[in-house]
């Protein structure tokens, strides 16, 4: 079986396969690790870590919807200072990629966030949160904006030089004038996508069904979304695809990537299925036998239209 | 924690609308504890997508039993499930009641499905010797849950079944039974009934032990989705999966 080649280059980062974890549905990976050898898995994107600590949004935070779900967490997290001092060194006994997920009110807390996660050596390289569609400040407002999209990314890019992916939003217009904005200021990769601002309501009490009333949909209801969104990327910008959204079997990572994605992330299916990644790595393998195709990499962008 | 493919063992219905089903779960049963829970998936397609908790209601040797009652869909299905059939179930998850104190006396107080915990907890604590007063509510006679507990007192709202009134009233009124003695408190049920009972227990002389609920899409503390003011903690949430779903009363903001 080990004949193909799964590994995925990007620039500045080199995976073992094209499966990473996503933030926010893996926290700082210790849990999950409990039921899945990260060792296995290509790499963990963290829980988005900002400045400061934050508490998150008050209960209730998410709902089921048909195939997906909304959340609205707030982006709860420890904080940049509580995260290199108790967290980051349990991935020292692991070999896999770690990427820290970032998120920031202000383009110069964004910096600041980089700059002292980037000492850190295990720390293997960033991705930039400008769309949680979840908090007040910053978040989804910069994923709408151009201009501070690129002065997001031009900041970072300063700040380190590990692979530096930029996390988008599809709640715009058109999201590959982001992934060009990313490529022009030094991003080496888009992360696509974030989650889709949605809301669900109690039709007796008349209330949403979540305290924050949106929240970000997930799951495999927005498979489709967020494939189209890869393909009109692949189409109109020259950087590497980090695929993200509704993977939940192994043929969805084979579509991810032959829509145009060189690595894709698993999200909500974690909490479904905590082995999921290492389950798909097998059947990757074997389609790649059946289909004769030696380096799972050449699937990305090979769709004929 | 394990991810087991449980066989059903038992299925059946014990009252209107209460169903218990049982599994063959090895890994789990032999170290599970009273007040854990476990996630389910209640089929393979990704409709209903994330798991289901439910609180452990008892444990034969090998075999884990879940009480519950048909809301939604999951539930549906759960309840349709056959002899042999195979259920995913994740667990042990969470922290369960505490069983090692003094107190010779317990309470436990159960308001409507809120039962679902209290046959394994009875089991564990007369194997500890304890003596149990179970005071048992619910809105009329339909919701009262008997399955698995001991020496009864029942309230009703509409005095349908044993004293008319709500576990709060019940209390007041066997009070003499406890001898104004030290005892513990475990309890289980709707919001309004923990907080009333958050509310007579207030002055902190009696250690009451709560299981609480909230929507959970992981169970194990990966997604944040299932907050709690604790405090202990002013500036995070405790994670009702992770940090309980059995807390100190005193020590939770409902
Ligand atoms: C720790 C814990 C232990 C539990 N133990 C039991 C038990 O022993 N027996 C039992 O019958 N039930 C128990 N529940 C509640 C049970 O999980 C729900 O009744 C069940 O998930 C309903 O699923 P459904 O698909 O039938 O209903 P639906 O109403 O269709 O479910 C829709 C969604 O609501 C979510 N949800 C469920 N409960 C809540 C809640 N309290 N607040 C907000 N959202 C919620 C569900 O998870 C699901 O995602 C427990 C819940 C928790 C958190
Ligand atoms: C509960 C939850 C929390 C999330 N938190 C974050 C976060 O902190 N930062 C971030 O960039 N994305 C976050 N996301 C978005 C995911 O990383 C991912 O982009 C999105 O869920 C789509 O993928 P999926 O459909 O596979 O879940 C979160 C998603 C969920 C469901
Ligand atoms: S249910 Fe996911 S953290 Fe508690």
């Amino acid at each position: 079986m080990s004949s193909v080649d799964l590994s995925v280059k990007l620039p500045n980062l080199t995976l073992k396969n094209p499966i990473l974890l996503a933030s926010g549905t893996v926290g700082y990976g210790q849990e999950i690790a409990e039921f899945t050898d990260l060792n296995k898995i290509g790499g963990v994107v963290t829980k988005s870590l900002s400045l400061k600590p934050r508490k998150g949004n008050a209960p209730q935070r998410i709902v089921e919807t048909p195939t997906g779900m909304l959340n609205a967490i707030g982006l709860a997290n420890v904080g940049v200072e509580e995260y290199l001092k108790s967290k980051v060194g349990f991935f020292k006994n692991y070999d896999t990629a770690l990427i820290c997920n970032v998120a920031a009110s202000s383009p110069e807390e964004y910096l600041e966030c980089v700059r002292l996660l980037d000492s850190e050596e295990r720390i293997d390289g960033f991705e930039i949160n400008v769309s949680c569609p979840n908090v007040k400040d910053g978040g989804l407002e910069f994923g709408n904006n151009p201009a501070l999209v690129s002065k997001i990314t031009n900041l970072t890019r300063g700040a380190t030089s590990k692979f530096l992916a930029i996390k988008l939003s599809p709640n715009v217009a058109r999201i590959s004038e982001f992934a060009r904005i990313a490529k022009e200021e030094g991003a080496d990769a888009v992360s696509a996508i974030n989650t889709l601002v949605g809301t669900a309501f109690d039709i007796y009490s008349r209330r949403p069904k979540i305290k924050n009333v949106t929240g970000g949909l997930s799951g495999p209801a927005i498979r489709p979304v967020a494939l189209a969104k890869v393909l009109e990327i692949r189409k109109n910008a020259d950087i590497p695809i980090i695929g993200i959204g509704g993977i939940s079997v192994w043929q969805d990572v084979i579509e991810f990537m032959i829509a145009g994605a060189s690595a894709v992330q698993l999200g909500t299916i974690n909490f479904v299925n905590p082995g999921s990644a290492i389950n798909f790595l097998d059947n990757l393998t074997e389609y790649c036998l059946t289909q004769k195709i030696n380096s799972l990499s050449e699937l990305t962008g090979s769709f004929t239209l | 924690m394990y991810q087991a493919l449980a066989c059903v063992t038992d299925n059946k219905k014990i009252a209107e609308n209460i169903h218990l089903i049982e599994f063959e779960a090895p890994s789990i049963a032999n170290v599970i504890a009273p007040g854990q829970f476990l996630n389910l998936r209640v089929n393979d397609n990704l409709f209903p997508l994330l798991r289901r908790p439910f609180s452990i209601c008892d444990v034969n040797n090998d075999r884990i039993s879940v009480m519950f009652n048909v809301m939604g869909e999951g539930t549906k299905i759960l309840s349709q499930k056959k002899l042999n059939d195979y259920v995913d179930i994740l667990g042990p998850l969470g922290n369960g009641f505490n069983l090692t104190f003094n107190e010779k006396k317990t309470v436990i107080i159960s308001g409507g499905l809120g039962a679902a915990p209290f046959p394994y907890l009875t089991k564990e604590l007369l194997n500890r010797d304890k003596e149990i007063i179970t005071i048992v509510g619910g809105r009329s006679s339909q919701d009262i849950i008997k399955h698995g507990l001991t020496n009864l007192f029942i309230t009703t709202e509409d005095g349908s079944e044993g004293l008319k009134g709500n576990v709060i009233d019940c209390l007041k009124d066997i009070n003499n039974l406890l001898f104004e003695t030290q005892y513990r408190v475990f309890t289980c049920g709707p919001n309004g009934m923990i907080k009333a009972i958050k509310k007579y227990f207030a002055d902190n002389k009696i250690v009451v032990e709560a299981s609480v609920e909230s929507a959970m899409a992981c169970g194990f503390g990966i997604c944040q989705g299932c907050p709690i003011e604790h405090v202990q903690s002013e500036d995070t949430y405790k994670l009702i999966c992770k940090d309980g779903p059995v807390f100190n009363l005193n020590d939770i903001i409902i």
